[in-house]
């Protein structure tokens, strides 16, 4: 089994319109990932019927008995993150560290498990989805990415699929690396504007430091030919392939309003995307 | 007055926004606290430099001499960054939050701090105007303690944050104190499906918010139909336009070549101003 995780470093660039599409190529071979646990919109074009349901504990939080609470500030003294007010916790700010437990006289506080969200196995038309609703505003993305694809594997692993697809979020930080743990190539989806070379110069810069192999796909080359032009040339440069180039295409939005992955609608962009995937093959 | 621009999907504009809001303004500070990917700046090329930091996080150092093994600091900490062996206590530093706790939980006071840097913070000015921003450390997870040094350096004022995007903590982190959150959105599916978690997180902190809707005449309805059901004011459009895509990928400020616009982002700040007050 063959993992490939589709990141950007800056966002918007079209990693799940791309997703949606290569899943419905690689129908029946790979399980998909949605890897964007905190806004993640894949599902709107894949449209799953949810098979199995698993709910996610995120880090604990800490809850002051306010019965026991002798107001001695301790706590606040201690919390490092600015998250307990009187006996009062602000969830949101809460780390879970446990150390206002630790130092409480009384014996005030708990550390209780939070639901954070839900993490699923569903059905769709072109194969096996696993993903994820992350509560609005909860910590603990990366343990969620973690956790998805686990499910992602063992479904793989007990259908005998040869991919499994990752779509990931933008950035570079917790979820992103989470997404990119072992993976055997990440496919860094990029657009020809000066944010977009800025920000694959430093997804680049993660996938060599965690000695994962990179392709890019330049998604709206011929917005700027010349910015386009610089991408390859910083490729070339880092001896990473470019796997695909498509052209700006309102195809791409058509298909996102209709609930359709652009590679059924046809077009420039499809069959761009249908040479990307034959270039995937390659790598399987 | 601090006013943040997020958005929940990425690519819908937030610094296309914050930038044209900020080159509308003559005396302003635009806070770049999308730390993974910043850019904002890139949009500035007349800026200098004036102040450069490293942001420097807590770690555990342990004393191998007073300690004992006892394992206490290891099964304490949350995150799993120390783990004590029957012989030594290795200790993870990119998993630390930085809590504190391993120290104060220690018997033997084996445990103190160190530090080490997960980033650096920048300050340059055009003009008048102030550019503050923030850049992860390659292969670093943790963006919230940056995020935080990074809005620790404005002084006040007028203050534009320019969020990363996401629902999740970097986000949190980014507009907490905003006294207004300007999301910003695509009018697609994907687009209204992110505004209404990222409205579900503003909603949780309490921040007062607005609409604006990029990209204006691609997708669908939707998006306009959901702001009417929910009562959440759309303050602005800009429309799908090749040009302002084109000025975008050149790093050029589109409100500098369409100077009609800079009107329109003044008057957006003052309809914000009246709704904050």
């Amino acid at each position: 089994m063959k993992q490939i995780a589709v990141i950007s470093g800056k966002g918007g660039t079209g990693k799940t319109s791309l997703v949606a599409s290569l899943a419905a190529l690689a129908k029946g071979r790979a399980v998909i990932a949605d890897c964007d646990v905190d806004a993640p919109d894949l599902h709107l074009i894949l449209r799953p019927e949810i098979k199995e349901k698993r709910e996610f504990l995120g880090i604990k939080r800490a809850v002051i008995d306010p019965s026991k609470c002798t107001l001695c500030g301790s706590c606040e003294e201690h919390c490092r993150f600015g998250a307990i007010s009187g006996s009062e916790v602000d969830p949101l700010l809460c780390e879970g560290c446990g150390v206002c437990k630790l130092v409480c006289p009384a014996e005030a506080v708990s550390m209780v498990d939070r639901l954070s969200g839900y993490a699923y196995i569903s059905q769709t038309r072109f194969g096996p989805l696993a993903h994820a609703d992350l509560f609005p505003g909860e910590e603990a993305s990366g343990k969620l990415v973690a956790m998805v694809r686990e499910m992602a594997r063992e479904t793989a692993a007990s259908r005998k699929a040869e991919l499994v697809l990752i779509d990931g979020s933008p950035g570079l930080g917790c979820p992103v690396i989470a997404s990119l743990a072992g993976v055997d190539l990440a496919l860094v989806v990029t657009e020809p504007t000066i944010s977009g070379v800025h920000d694959l110069e430093r997804i680049l810069g993660v996938t060599e430091h965690f000695q994962i192999k990179a392709a890019v796909c330049i998604n709206k080359y011929d917005l700027n030919p010349d910015v386009s032009r610089r991408i390859e040339d910083i490729c070339r440069e880092r001896s990473i392939e470019v796997a695909g180039k498509l052209p700006f295409d309102p195809a791409v939005v058509e298909a996102m309003v209709l609930g359709e992955p652009v590679v059924e609608l046809g077009g420039p962009t499809a069959e761009g995307i249908k040479d990307l995937w034959r270039a995937l093959e390659g790598h399987l | 007055m601090i006013v943040s621009i997020a958005s929940g999907k990425g690519g819908t504009g937030k610094t296309l926004v914050a930038t044209g809001l900020a080159a509308s303004l003559d005396r302003v500070q635009l806070v770049d606290c999308d730390v993974e990917e910043p850019n904002a700046y890139l949009f500035f090329p007349d800026r200098k430099l004036i102040e450069k930091a490293e942001c420097r996080v807590p770690v555990p150092v342990v004393d191998e001499a007073k300690c004992t093994h006892c394992g206490t600091c290891s099964d304490f900490c949350a995150y799993h960054a120390l783990a004590a062996l029957p012989s030594q206590v290795l200790i993870f530093p990119e998993l630390c939050h930085g809590c504190g706790g391993c120290i104060l939980a220690c018997p033997e006071k084996a445990v103190s701090e160190g530090s080490r840097r997960v980033g650096e913070i920048f300050r340059a000015k055009s003009g008048k105007k102030e550019i503050i921003w923030g850049e992860l450390s390659l292969g670093e997870a943790r963006t919230t303690p940056l995020i935080r040094a990074v809005k620790g350096m404005a002084k006040g004022g007028l203050t534009i944050v320019d969020c990363p995007p996401g629902t999740s903590c970097s986000m949190v982190e980014s507009v907490l104190g905003s006294n207004f959150c300007l999301l910003v959105t695509e009018p697609t599916p994907f687009g209204l499906y992110d505004l209404d978690i990222a409205l579900k997180v503003l909603e949780k902190m309490n921040i007062p918010r607005g609409v604006l809707v990029n990209k204006s005449g691609i997708g669908d309805k939707k998006v306009y139909q959901y702001l009417e059901e929910k009562g959440i004011p759309l303050l602005m459009e800009i429309p799908m336009k090749r040009r302002i895509a084109e000025l975008y990928s050149r790093g050029t400020i589109f409100v500098q070549e369409m100077p009609e616009w800079k009107a329109r982002f003044r008057d957006l700040l003052k309809n914000i101003e009246e709704l904050v007050s």
